[in-house]
């Protein structure tokens, strides 16, 4: 077992659990945006930053890619943290400005409009979609396509992927709801030709399924 | 080179291959370096070839095709031996005077000798050249006299007998011990102590170890590891065959860029003619340790230099930076203890086994030990590649060395450590160059680029230039460095296009620290530092931009109106001439005009015209 000190309480929790995972259990609110508890955690949104001081040095650590460390304290509501998430919000609402979790995470902090000029993205690149593909599926059917501001979530070299089985999970675990199930053109566009991909509609409760 | 077949034999192998050369027989060494052979090194080797040929002298006179000697600005370079004497900037239609002169005769020529700006006096010999005079070299000092496919060159001169002595006489830990009293640091950029390095890869649990050598330098105007891995690729490869046995490693990579191919070329030579040498691969030097290298060819991304980027690249996966903890040292290639160094991390490595780490620990300053190479580059007189001991002042290296800022102009700052460095600005000229001086003037060490810049550079240009940069090698992964950079370059590229706003000074410093603060890796942690470090030191020059619409170093085009002088326009019409877009109108002998609707801003007149009668000149816009 760790002890350690999160916002003034004590903690005790195993070992080999991240920063997060410990504050989720102890019911502290951190936000993330690319955390998804079934799959390895990659560090990508930054905005599970937390203050961490250890050995009295202080530093800004992504929570859920940090382990516990016996004697830590955890501060998960500093003003710097919360202007930090503030900006990070406000860049992603830049980039997808109608896409309703980031306006959700955005409410409490007060952030309305962004202070960017607006562009017209849907995808913000959290992987969750690529992540579940590789770790869930087991296929690899997508992948981060280019680099920097230019990545893309596409099948190999842009091109129907043969590997792909259409089972939708990556439209399903998607939190942006970039892929919608519903429109099939999508989905085909994304998988490419699988053998038979088709999304068909539930009689029953009427969702869309592959 | 024969095959060794122990540790004493290396010796023997040794003096046989000196047994056969003449230590007095003169010796011409042409620097064959990717800047030399770009103006026409190889074609003065041939040249020397043919010539020695024709006038019977093949076997009498050693013609070396060397690695870079790093007087860059001044090449071609050849060097005779044994007087030592260097001549400068050579074409192939010098070189029967040079034989006829130096080495049938033992004269000099003159016109091809280096002359001092400052005092106006030729120099002949290479070691009295103020570029090498001030300069200390353990790394790149056979760069100068050895064939890069030579290994009978490197035995020769001493190598591989560090880890002749490594093996023969001491302990994995007694290597690690010395590396550790050594107080080496990385040299591709964060300035790590190696050997705390190595003992945390040493002590890590696991059968199989890795070891890996980072050749993949992406700094704009970096070339020091390109330069060893050309010049000398056996002392990399000799200190990872030293580390190998060190950590318990059977096997090693380097990954280097495919755009090096020389690089490349000069270090599968090395790896080949180790082998056969008996130095690589099983029962080295007749002992248990085996160790086999593997060339890994990176595709062009910057963010491939990023350890655990560089790990996934190998592997066949996606260049991008993970999480650490784990470290490398714990869990890096295909989840094993890895050591990854930097090229002249490496290159150090034979130094300090060979003369101890108490002796490597007395050169440079408390905290920063050894050498370093640095590429000096921009507007400074003498370009090229320097090594001195650590503390060195930035003066000494940009005056002493450097030569000054050319045509007269004021030196302004230096841009340290690449595109994540800083810009230290004339104030701190006297600062000593080490890990902890540069960090506190906000810059880093990097890799070892130093970009001089005088008083024509304007400083939110640079930033944007570095900003832009690293925009495009960001990998994407995370948020603040793939949309933080981008609106910075957003601002910035709106303040030197006469768009900027009061406040975005204020936005710049906030995206900075957010960047700072929250990105996943290296690269995003340190790309604010060029904005940082100009708005630190440069503020006026950002306000000038900002609030008044000028630029003080009349480089950003939107700020700038080209218009007549008229009372010092003769007329002569040269700028109509050569005015690109016709925007210079009038009848000879009459000042003339500009018509600033067509006007693209290129400056071609302000370069040509005689009498000062074109004023660049910022102006105000309300």
């Amino acid at each position: 077992m760790i002890t350690f000190k999160m916002d003034r309480r004590k903690l005790k929790v195993d070992e080999e659990v991240s920063i997060l995972e410990a504050a989720r259990d102890a019911g502290v609110y951190i936000p993330t945006l690319c955390h998804h508890p079934a799959l390895e955690p990659t560090g990508a949104c930054r905005l599970c930053i937390v203050e961490l001081e250890r050995n009295g040095r202080k530093s800004h650590v992504a929570s859920c890619v940090t382990p516990v460390e016996e004697g830590i304290v955890v501060r998960t509501d500093t003003p710097a943290v919360r202007d930090i998430r503030r900006t990070l919000l406000d860049l992603l609402i830049a980039r997808c400005p109608d896409v309703g979790i980031l306006r959700k995470l955005a409410e409490p902090l007060g952030i309305k409009e962004s202070a960017f000029s607006p562009e017209n993205e849907i995808c913000f690149l959290c992987g969750i979609c690529v992540r579940a593909c590789r770790e869930i599926v087991g296929v690899e059917a997508i992948g981060f396509a280019q680099r920097g501001i230019e990545s893309r979530v596409l099948p190999p070299f842009e091109r129907p992927s043969s590997r792909c089985i259409g089972c939708g999970t990556c439209t399903t675990v998607c939190p942006a709801r970039t892929f919608d199930l519903a429109k099939v053109d999508a989905v085909v566009a994304l998988h490419g030709e699988g053998e038979d991909n088709r999304v068909r509609r539930c009689i029953v409760c009427e969702e869309h399924y592959s | 080179m024969r095959r060794v077949s122990d540790i004493a034999d290396l010796e023997k192998a040794r003096e046989e291959i000196l047994r056969g050369r003449d230590p007095d027989a003169p010796m011409v060494a042409v620097c064959c370096g990717t800047g030399c052979v770009a103006c026409g090194g190889v074609k003065v080797v041939d040249a020397f070839r043919e010539e020695l040929e024709s006038r019977g002298l093949s076997s009498k006179v050693t013609l070396l095709a060397t690695g870079c000697h790093g007087f860059c600005e001044r090449g071609p370079l050849v060097v005779v031996r044994p007087a030592g004497i260097l001549y400068q900037q050579t074409k192939p239609s010098d070189v029967a005077e040079i034989i006829e002169t130096s080495i049938e005769g033992d004269g000099i020529v003159e016109r091809l000798l280096y002359v001092d700006l400052s005092t106006g006096e030729r120099i002949q010999r290479e070691e009295d050249v103020p570029f090498y005079r001030h300069q200390k070299r353990l790394v790149l000092d056979r760069n100068g006299i050895i064939d890069p496919t030579s290994i009978d060159d490197y035995v020769a001169t001493g190598g591989y007998a560090s880890l002749a002595k490594a093996l023969g006489s001491m302990t994995p830990d007694g290597v690690v011990g010395e590396v550790k009293k050594s107080g080496l640091r990385g040299r591709g950029g964060a300035g790590f102590p190696t050997g705390l390095k190595w003992e945390l890869c040493r002590k890590s649990p696991g059968e199989t170890r890795y070891l890996i050598c980072n050749a993949d330098e992406g700094d704009p105007g970096a070339y020091m590891d390109r330069s060893i891995l050309e010049g000398n690729p056996h002392s990399v490869l000799e200190g990872m065959l030293i580390g190998g046995y060190a950590l318990g490693a059977r096997e090693g990579f380097i990954y280097v860029r495919e755009e090096y191919p020389l690089a490349v070329s000069h270090f599968s030579k090395a790896l080949t003619a180790a082998e056969e040498a008996g130095l690589l691969g099983e029962d080295i030097l007749g002992t248990d340790f085996s160790f086999s290298v593997t060339i890994s060819r990176g595709a062009g991304a910057f963010v491939c230099g990023e350890e655990t980027a560089l790990m996934a690249s190998i592997e066949g996966r996606e260049g991008r930076p993970r999480p650490r903890p784990p470290y490398p040292a714990e869990s890096g290639l295909w989840g094993c203890p890895t050591n990854i160094n930097n090229v002249e991390t490496w290159a150090n490595v034979p130094r300090i086994v060979e003369k101890g780490g108490k002796w490597y620990a007395s050169l440079g300053t408390d905290q920063s030990k050894g050498t370093k190479i640095f590429s000096l580059v921009g507007k400074v007189v003498n370009t090229g590649l320097i090594e001195v001991p650590m503390g060195m002042s930035l003066r000494d290296i940009v005056f002493k060395i450097g030569g000054g800022v050319p045509g007269g102009k004021a030196f302004k700052a230096v841009q340290s450590g690449g595109p994540s460095g800083g810009c230290i600005p004339e104030s701190l000229i006297d600062l000593p160059v080490d890990f902890e001086a540069l960090a506190e003037a906000g810059a880093i060490m990097g890799s070892g680029g130093l970009i001089v810049m005088d008083e024509d550079t304007c400083m939110v240009d640079v930033a944007r230039y570095f900003v832009n940069f690293l925009q495009e090698e960001s990998c994407g992964k995370c948020t603040p460095c793939r949309e933080g950079i981008k609106r910075m370059g957003e601002i910035l590229t709106d303040i030197v296009e006469a768009r900027g706003k009061a406040g975005d000074i204020e936005r710049l410093e906030q995206l900075a620290y957010v960047i700072r603060e929250a990105s996943l890796c290296g690269l995003g942690k340190t790309a604010p530092n060029p904005v940082l470090t100009t708005i630190r030191y440069f503020r006026d020059e950002y306000e000038s931009h900002v609030l008044h619409k000028r630029c003080p170093a009349k480089v950003c085009k939107a700020m700038i109106v080209y218009r007549v002088v008229a009372d010092r326009c003769t007329g002569c019409q040269r700028c109509v001439k050569a005015c690109p877009v016709d925007a210079i109108s009038g009848p000879r002998s009459q000042p003339h005009n500009v018509d600033l609707e067509k006007c693209i801003k290129c400056g071609a007149c302000y370069e040509v015209c005689k009498f000062d009668a074109i004023a660049g000149d910022a102006i105000y816009i309300e």
